[in-house]
């Protein structure tokens, strides 16, 4: 299994991420991880979409299937050079003694702590899965409350964008 | 009406209206509450209504509309349960690709979510099996609804679209526009092949020793009979065609091998398994036809041509991928190809019409003092010719409709492929035969199948839409009993119907309006016909008494590879490959 990042432009209308979910669910696509946000045009939403597939064919099948829907105006697969980032909240025991500590890996990771009550923390990381795998296993030690995980967002590294005339998108609808 | 004076209308005037400007003609359904005010416009309005006896009916009425017309057929229906009813014909359309739009009303907007009378989310039921759906909450929205569903629903792939209209958006008013254009970004079905892929596919074909062409229901869609005819004529590359596409290349002619697939003949399923080419046009390698995917064709170069680009290396790996509408991919490749450049194919289709003489579809004689299925359906298709309109419903009396019907034009044939929805046959014949009253329709049913949606004769009889029944009454569940009988031990479970006793089917039949008939001896079948024939002015059922061993051969037993294919228990073809060199 491989996993593969999509950026898809889609319509912002009531029941557009049901469409998508029944799609992935009807066809047993599997899905990593589902973002969806608004965009500077308020009519267009962006999906990043994390795919795990067998093949090149399987992810063929999920980027034609995808583009069938009236709904999806445009998707693009991101490559291994893309920026993508997902952000992560992770609540930690951070009694008075071990403060410091847990503060000193905070600032290695360039995570920030937003909230301190007397006996936990929370922290805010973003960074690629690797970053934030290797906080949680230094945080782990201090008995991790819980977390929450914000799922992809990516875009293409420089100066291009989806709406590049000459990038043309997976499946040409000409 | 001008687009430019604007009245304003309600919601349910505007529906109306729309559905009027898209050139619906008629409208099956049943009304009931959320939908009541789109009702009472309608009684003004020029579309006919027909009152069906079951919202499936609707949708499969719209459907048989649809495919002997070429035109979109429309179904109607309320909330919550008329709405479910719609939805094993929605589904129907889903897979064999047919332009239907439904209507539905929805519960007032303000309602929705809180488990109101009659509530149903139809558009997140409905996701999964139509092509685009709608949720319209305001009047004003209405119309470019209306008019994306008929085009989302008749363009491109075909398909099924449900429009879901609230009833305060129907209740609400706004200036009716019925809009020049509508903007779909997001659907822009590419129907012009590439000529690069043409060329590409010109080439392969010229090379190919033995190739196949391997046609579905997209070029009936397409409308692409007689460009298909062109290439077959100018390349005498031989045909075979699924269930859907019956009609598409006429079953008499000799290059023509008959389906493929699971019930397909020896020469269709021998030529693609032998072929080195498949020139596929607009159809999806449903493992229906494929058998064992892994051991489909295994020698055969792939040219795949379909408007959908998504069913382009879906199943199996394409060499020559082409994304266009049959019709001018089929024009295209008549042009593109040189017969003078092509290999000599006089071997392979020496070979092939060995096969083709060797192994007909035939039958075992009737044993039972019954009726021979095969040759009740042999027999009608001999009297009643290849002008009427065809339509059956799903077991083995659609296999042998398949086989023994003349098919010798297109859109002359309805049946339900992908699905496979017993039912399908009395509202499905209905529609056909409202799309087209000068012609004759007949519908092969069976005995259960005609059990599911019946009732729609009393509709039929009330409506004056003389439909033809001829159910093959076999007293069981055929096609079940069958595999019963190959992969069970012949352990009968729930597949006697015990027809035999209940219902009667001419009294039945005569209850809901229509001339009956009973046929038990093989001298009355052409009596019974021609005076089915000679009936015009209700509808006319036929109960044929059949023998209930009769089994549909040839057989690719499910999940085997088409190399098993068997012409009776236990016996294989002989392949004599050495015939074609
Ligand atoms: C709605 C539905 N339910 C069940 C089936 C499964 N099924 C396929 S064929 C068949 C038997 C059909 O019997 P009948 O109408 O008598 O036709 P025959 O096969 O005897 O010609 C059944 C139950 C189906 N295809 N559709």
């Amino acid at each position: 299994m491989k996993s593969h990042t999509l950026s898809v432009l889609v319509s912002n209308r009531p029941g557009v991420l049901a469409r998508v979910a029944s799609l992935f669910s009807r066809r047993g696509f599997n899905i990593e991880s589902l973002t969806v946000g608004p965009t500077l045009d308020p009519d267009i939403s962006r999906m990043t979409v994390v795919v795990q597939v067998e093949s090149a064919l399987a992810l063929e099948q999920i980027v034609k299937q995808l583009a069938k829907l009236i709904e999806v105006f445009k998707i693009i697969e991101l490559d291994s050079s893309s920026v993508d980032r997902e952000m992560m909240l992770i609540k930690v025991h951070a009694p008075e003694q071990h403060r410091s500590a847990i503060i000193d890996v905070v600032r290695l990771f360039r995570a920030h702590a937003v909230d301190v009550g007397s006996d936990s923390m929370t922290v805010e990381v973003t960074g690629s899965v690797d970053k934030l795998r290797a906080l949680v296993e230094l945080l782990l030690p201090y008995g991790i409350i819980e977390t929450a995980t914000s799922g992809h967002v990516a875009l293409i590294r420089g100066a291009r964008s989806i709406t590049d005339k000459k990038r043309p998108a997976l499946v040409k609808r000409s | 009406m001008e687009a430019n004076d604007n009245p304003v209308m309600t919601g349910a005037q505007a529906l109306i209206a729309s559905l009027e400007h898209a050139g619906v003609e008629v409208i099956f359904g049943v009304p009931g509450g959320a939908i009541l005010p789109v009702y009472d416009p309608l009684y003004d309005s020029k579309i006919r209504h027909i009152l069906v006896r079951h919202e499936q009916g609707a949708g499969h009425a719209a459907e048989g509309y649809a495919q002997t017309s070429g035109k979109v057929g429309v179904c109607m229906a309320t909330s919550g349960p008329g709405a479910t009813n719609l939805v094993t014909a929605i589904a129907d359309a889903f897979l064999d690709s047919v332009p239907i739009v439904a209507i539905t009303g929805q519960v007032a907007s303000t309602s929705i979510g809180t488990d109101a009378f009659q509530e149903a989310d139809i558009r997140g039921i409905t996701f999964p099996i139509t092509k685009h759906n709608f949720l319209v909450t305001r009047a004003e929205d209405i119309p470019t609804a209306v008019k994306e569903a008929f085009h989302i629903a008749s363009t491109g792939r075909p398909g099924p679209v449900l429009v879901d209209v609230t009833k305060d958006a129907m209740l609400g008013t706004a200036p009716f526009v019925w809009p020049k254009q509508i903007e779909l970004p997001g659907y822009k079905p590419t129907t012009h092949p590439h000529v690069r892929q043409i060329k590409e596919a010109a080439k392969v074909i010229e090379d190919a020793d033995r190739p196949v062409l391997y046609i579905g229901g997209g070029v009936i869609k397409a409308k692409a009979a007689a460009e298909l005819a062109e290439l077959v004529e100018a390349t005498g590359i031989p045909v075979v065609q699924t269930l859907m596409a019956q009609g598409a290349f006429p079953s008499s002619h000799p290059l023509n091998l008959g389906m493929p697939g699971m019930h397909g003949t020896v020469a269709a399923v021998g030529a693609l398994q032998r072929a080195d080419l498949l020139i596929a046009i607009g159809t999806r390698f449903d493992d229906r036809v494929t058998g064992k995917l892994a051991s489909f064709a295994p020698n055969a170069k792939v040219i795949h041509a379909d408007v959908d680009p998504a069913e382009i290396g879906k199943n199996r790996f394409v060499d020559v991928p082409i994304v266009g509408d049959a019709k001018p991919v089929l024009a295209d490749l008549a042009k593109a190809v040189s017969p003078e450049k092509m290999r000599d194919l006089s071997g392979w289709i020496h070979y092939l019409e060995g096969l083709k003489s060797r192994y007909p579809v035939g039958w075992e004689a009737d044993t039972q003092g019954k009726l021979s299925p095969q040759q009740v359906i042999k027999r009608l298709g001999e009297i009643v010719g290849p002008d009427a309109i065809y339509i059956t419903g799903v077991g083995q009396h659609q296999m042998w409709a398949t086989h023994f019907l003349p098919h010798e034009r297109a859109g002359r044939w309805a049946s339900s492929g992908g699905a496979g929805t017993m039912g399908f046959c009395v509202p499905a014949c209905m529609g056909a035969k409202v799309a087209n009253p000068d012609s004759v329709v007949w519908g092969i049913d069976g005995d259960g199948c005609f059990q599911m949606t019946n009732q729609e004769i009393t509709t039929c009889s009330l409506n004056d839409i003389p439909i033809k029944i001829a159910i093959m009454n076999n007293n069981v569940l055929g096609m079940v009993r069958q595999w019963q009988t190959l992969f069970y031990d012949q352990r009968y479970s729930a597949t006697n119907l015990f027809t035999d006793r209940l219902p009667d089917f001419p009294k039945l039949a005569e209850a809901m309006g229509a001339h009956a008939i009973r046929v038990t001896k093989p001298e009355e079948i052409d009596a019974a016909i021609n005076e089915a024939m000679s009936i015009n002015d209700r509808p006319v059922v036929i109960e044929f008494q059949v023998m209930k061993d009769a089994m549909v051969w040839p057989m690719v037993a499910a999940g085997t590879s088409n190399d098993e294919i068997k012409i009776a228990r236990d016996l294989a073809p002989q392949w004599n490959e050495e015939e074609w060199v």
